[in-house]
């Protein structure tokens, strides 16, 4: 019980630590790392650069804030587009229950299903060309099905609730009851699922930015320096570790928020995940 | 049985159909002139005349739409535009790199995690329990290609135990299966770790059921019960999830391949991208998508044998 609180403050606390370097290196950063210096390339971790620095000599705690950047404004945004479509889908598809219009967005659903966010990104990026735009567009279809299926499967019960019958009968349309009534008590499901979702939406923006289909050089990324540092592993192994370690530390602190949310949330839950 | 079968083959092939369409019109329709697109901005009106003619793009939507399909059926995906050989030949040549290795993952990280996941269980709230838990909340954290990375790093730069890279082939099937070896344990370690903790789920869930009471109150012990009755009742959610994870298996055997230079499906397509071949991106992506859709259907209907009750229509 006492690890309840504890997952959420520390998961919290790491969270809050990569959005305040993110918004930090947006006025400031210990080095400009526009800045090629290619006499200091390749350096150790030292007093001057905390973690080193890359191939083209640029500090690499500057690189890896920018880099926040871009991780959580794909991640974020791709979240919300997965919420803002998927979530009236599956609340329509709730109160259309066993209609056809149900059944076409369900199937519809099983076909998104179908294409992984990698999928969706090669689709993308063969015909616009890479950028960090594609990867929240791929990442933000991948989302879509995923709210949609929580919204709808967690809406069904709400809706053979009585109160939901007494809405119906003071005349309420299925909107206004699926916004008013349904929503408020689906929305914790969905908050935990939307941070499920932004920890995995972390990972694929690393994923596609590695293989060259998300964010373009010069905008930093932290997939796109661990495919830089691949090269010179040997060389310099902290030059890929760092990185690596960062997107695993970002990730940890979301999942670990998540489920201190959860538990928060829905207390029944809390004796399976302790 | 046999209609439920029908049933969902029936909603295999419509989602099929939908997905076909949807990769079709996407890269035919939405950019404009694929041959233009293909050759570039600099090219010559009549190159681009004559590759439209090559392609047979003349021909109406409908009508190309329904020759790629029914080409489909028979296994021709068109020529290479690159490449100028069948596409075919092309993935098939590929697909035995890719496909051997999500096999082998798949395969490890099914050994790992069902006796983790089991074990975690077994020993719920112990320190054993806490630490596979601990274990694998960072496997799930891990970017597997970084992961690889850093196998590279300990194991073929540091111990020199394996090569970083490329493919000797089949011919030498020991040479093979070591080179496929970092990258299949790169793949099956954050998958391990996503299926130990559903294997856990699954199995404290069942564990609760009535019908594990009055097995132990029968006379058997924990683990008795635990062998007999709640693992294989516990290993059906574990099951779906095992087929909804196949296609973040497939993506992530894409990328991991580009860790290790291997010659599979994920080189190809990128190589695809860059030199603009529509049709082997088409053919590569159409192939990724049925696999994912087979997978799942051959879980549903693996498991509507194993459970009657999941043969009738569930809301």
């Amino acid at each position: 019980m006492r690890s309840v609180g504890l997952n959420l403050v520390i998961g919290a606390g790491i969270t809050a630590f990569f959005v305040v370097l993110a918004t930090v290196s947006m006025v400031w950063t210990p080095y400009d790392i526009t800045v090629l210096s290619v006499a200091d390339r390749l350096q150790p971790p030292s007093g001057a650069h905390w973690l080193g620095t890359d191939h083209f000599g640029r500090d690499i705690v500057s690189m890896l804030m920018v880099g926040a950047q871009t991780s959580i404004a794909v991640a974020l945004i791709a979240v919300g587009v997965g919420v803002l479509v998927g979530v009236p889908l599956g609340l329509f598809a709730a109160a259309t229950h066993g209609s056809l219009l149900d059944e076409i967005v369900m199937r519809g659903n099983d076909v998104v299903f179908a294409f992984p966010a990698l999928v969706i990104a090669i689709l993308i990026t063969a015909i616009f060309g890479p950028g960090a735009v594609n990867a929240i567009i791929a990442i933000g279809i991948f989302n879509i099905p995923v709210f949609a299926r929580i919204a709808r499967g967690s809406a069904l019960p709400v809706w053979t609730r009585e109160f939901i019958m007494a809405a119906r009968l003071s005349g309420k349309g299925a909107a206004h009851i699926s916004l008013e009534h349904v929503l408020p008590n689906i929305a914790n499901t969905l908050i935990v699922q939307a941070t499920i979702q932004f920890s995995l939406g972390i990972l694929a923006e690393a994923g596609l930015a590695y293989v060259g289909l998300g964010a373009q050089p010069p905008i930093p990324s932290w997939g796109r320096m661990l495919a830089e540092a691949q090269t010179m592993i040997a060389l310099a192994p902290h030059v890929a570790i760092v990185p690596g370690l960062t997107i695993v530390l970002m990730v940890l602190g979301l999942n670990l928020f998540g489920d201190g949310l959860r538990d928060l949330l829905d207390p029944r839950l809390r004796e399976r995940s302790r | 049985m046999t209609l439920f079968v029908l049933k969902r083959l029936g909603s295999l092939l419509a989602s099929l159909l939908a997905a076909s369409l949807v990769i079709f019109l996407v890269l035919e329709v939405l950019p404009g002139d694929p041959a233009a697109f293909m050759l570039g901005l600099n090219a010559a009106p009549d190159t681009v005349a004559a590759l439209r003619d090559q392609l047979g793009l003349n021909a109406p939507l409908w009508a190309r739409y329904g020759g790629w399909l029914a080409g489909m059926t028979v296994g021709d995906f068109g020529i290479s535009y690159t490449y100028r050989v069948p596409v075919a030949d092309l993935i098939g040549a590929r697909l035995g790199v890719s496909l051997p290795l999500a096999i082998y993952a798949l395969t490890l990280s099914t050994l790992i995690a069902i006796p983790m996941g089991a074990l975690a269980a077994a020993s719920r709230n112990s320190p054993l329990d806490t630490g596979i838990m601990g274990v694998t909340q960072l496997g799930i954290a891990v970017p597997n290609f970084w992961f690889a990375m850093l196998l590279v790093l300990a194991f073929s730069v540091g111990l020199r135990w394996f090569s970083a890279g490329g493919f000797p082939g089949w011919d030498d099937p020991y040479a093979a299966m070591k080179a496929l070896t970092l990258p299949a344990v790169a793949l099956a370690l954050p998958q391990a770790s996503i299926l130990a903790r559903m294997m856990r789920s699954a199995l404290i869930d069942t564990l609760d059921e009535d019908y594990i009471r009055t097995a132990r109150a029968k006379g058997l012990s924990r683990g008795q019960a635990l062998r007999h009755h709640a693992l294989r009742n516990a290993l059906i959610p574990v099951l779906t999830i095992m087929g909804l994870q196949f296609s973040f298996l497939l993506a992530g055997a894409i990328i991991i391949e580009n860790v290790f230079f291997l010659p599979g499906l994920g080189r190809l397509v990128f190589q695809a991208i860059n030199a603009r071949d529509l049709i082997v991106v088409r053919s590569v992506v159409m192939l990724l998508v049925f696999a994912v859709v087979a997978v799942n259907f051959i879980v549903d209907v693996t498991y509507a044998l194993v459970d009657p009750r999941l043969r009738r229509p569930v809301t």
